[in-house]
């Protein structure tokens, strides 16, 4: 196996996205137009933010029924494949974060802050507090801040002051919170983690394997849903796990693997508890 | 019994933490959203929605910006100064070439661009009917209020002697020649700024205003005369009574009030 197989898949989809979107806009391309606020894919299929739709609707907005549609199957794919593979297959921020991390790692400000002083649960409350200010406000209050608009926006349309997002979240990410915008703020996140609960494409641990070196837990951008590691065998059925496969690329005793969710065994176990 | 007070005491200082992060976040993200989304001189794609909702519907996809053959909407990117995501366009620059087939509007998925607004009532479209804008002239810096004979807006217009017409007035200040005024008709004007982006003057002395912006309204306390049809505007109107009490003194009295004549 190709030594970080996985991420630079991640890398080509992100990128090749991205190329594709500029495309449509710079030479007319009709594979997939729009941005990642709402895409027609082949000029049939719709795919629109769900979490932007929801701020609409919040807002007073009348959904329309292809936006609506566009939202639909978004939430039925991104629920079958696992949520936040978004956040690490398509996102464009995602690659700003994971460099911002990788220097963590490389300078070893990890070993200096080893406790994260904030919540990873603030981005349930940052959905409700969007969704508070949408209702008050009348507009879809995330989508008017959202660096991550900023950003796949500055890619196809330009950039205009849009860089300025991009070294704010790589300075938070780098110097004020590990993870800090990925895996603590981001609302688009935690709605995909909401999504992605009940997603069938999981990580398996098989504890059997596993030498604790506890380089997946060093390099997972969510390293709470790793808890089992060591511990126990069972799937990483967490929606924060973002699918990035990252824990399986740095596996040097195959502990980590995809695997499709067990949904009988899963309540067997349930039962036995 | 020390160790539950602690328990206690965290407890609520932990509420009280959410609770004020809460209150900060949502008020500087209030505070922006209310900002950002203030500029009220957009000039928006044909068949937009009012811009109340416009801003509540438009997803900020950039398609009718893909679909505009003439590169005229752009996305408001950061450091416009515009309500960020949003299309517009600038005239000066590049005026909307009123395309029959109006691509930008069917590809909008919201409706944010509404089809219906660029339609005839059998269904065809007509961009002739869109409302993008209002062109205004300022007549001070307008070459053809001094007298010179240009009209260049009126020919740029796609509405041409419908939406820009010319009057001709004689020229006063020298007695021997013509103006040749160009007037906007706001029934017609589409807000294309066609003519903004052919006028000659260093600035377009003719610019494209939001509608709202530059429209006034009479209201209901006046009526057209010796127009019928202008009734029709009123049917809905409201009328208000207001009562003012009688005064029971006597009016001569008035006369003889001096108070507030002499000091103290």
């Amino acid at each position: 196996m190709i030594k970080n197989k996985y991420l630079i898949l991640r890398r080509i989809t992100q990128i090749s996205l991205m190329t594709l979107y500029f495309g449509a806009n710079a030479w007319g391309w009709t594979f997939i137009t729009g941005n990642l606020s709402s895409s027609l894919i082949l000029g049939t299929i719709p795919m629109s933010d769900p979490y932007a739709v929801l701020q609409m609707f919040a807002a007073g907005a009348i959904i329309a029924s292809n936006v609506f549609l566009g939202a639909l199957v978004a939430v039925v794919f991104y629920g079958l494949v696992g949520g936040r593979a978004f956040c690490s297959w398509i996102c464009p921020v995602n690659m700003i974060t994971d460099s911002a991390n990788y220097l963590r790692r490389k300078l070893g400000f990890n070993k200096i802050q080893k406790r994260q002083p904030a919540t990873r649960n603030m981005r349930y409350w940052v959905i409700a507090l969007s969704l508070v200010i949408s209702v008050g406000f009348g507009v879809a209050a995330f989508e008017f801040v959202s660096p991550i608009s900023m950003v796949h926006r500055g890619i196809i349309f330009g950039l205009g002051f849009g860089w300025a997002a991009i070294v704010v979240i790589f300075l938070f990410d780098l110097f004020v919170l590990k993870n800090g915008w990925c895996g603590h703020i981001c609302p688009l996140g935690g709605f995909y983690s909401i999504i992605g609960s009940f997603s069938l494409i999981r990580v398996k641990h098989q504890e059997e394997k596993c030498t604790l070196c506890m380089k997946c837990k060093d390099v997972c951008p969510e390293n709470q849903v790793l808890f089992m590691v060591g511990k126990s065998s069972e799937q990483v059925l967490n929606g924060e796990c973002t699918n990035c496969a990252r824990c399986i690329e740095v596996c040097d005793d195959d502990a980590l693997n995809f695997s499709i969710r067990d949904l009988i065994n899963q309540k067997t176990k349930g039962d036995e508890l | 019994m020390k160790e539950t007070m602690t328990e206690r005491r965290k407890f609520f200082l932990t509420i009280a933490r959410a609770t004020g992060l809460a209150a900060l976040g949502g008020l500087v993200w209030s505070a922006y959203v209310d900002e950002v989304t203030a500029n009220s001189l957009m000039l928006r794609p044909p068949g937009a929605l009012e811009e109340e909702d416009f801003l509540k519907t438009c997803i900020k996809c950039g398609m009718c910006v893909e679909a505009c053959p003439f590169d005229t909407l752009k996305l408001a990117a950061p450091g416009d100064n515009k309500p960020i995501g949003t299309p517009y366009f600038t005239p000066r620059e590049v005026p909307c070439y009123m395309c029959t087939d109006i691509p930008c509007v069917p590809v909008c998925p919201t409706d944010a661009l509404d089809i219906t607004k660029v339609s005839k009532p059998n269904g065809e479209l007509d961009i002739n009917i869109s409302k993008m804008g209002i062109a205004v002239i300022d007549t001070k810096n307008c070459i053809a209020f001094w007298g010179i004979q240009c009209d260049a807006c009126y020919r740029a217009c796609p509405l041409l002697d419908v939406a820009i017409k010319i009057e001709y007035e004689q020229n006063t200040r020298t007695g021997k020649h013509a103006f040749l005024k160009p007037v906007v008709d706001s029934d017609f004007c589409t807000g294309c700024g066609m003519c903004e982006h052919a006028c000659v003057t260093e600035k377009a002395s003719i610019f494209v205003l939001p509608r709202d912006i530059a429209l006034g309204k009479a209201g209901d306390y006046y009526i057209k005369g010796w127009d019928k049809n202008d009734e029709k505007r009123l049917e809905n109107a409201t009328s208000q009574t207001t009562k003012t009490e009688l005064s029971k003194e006597k009016a001569i009295d008035s006369l003889n009030d001096m108070e507030g004549l002499l000091d103290d």
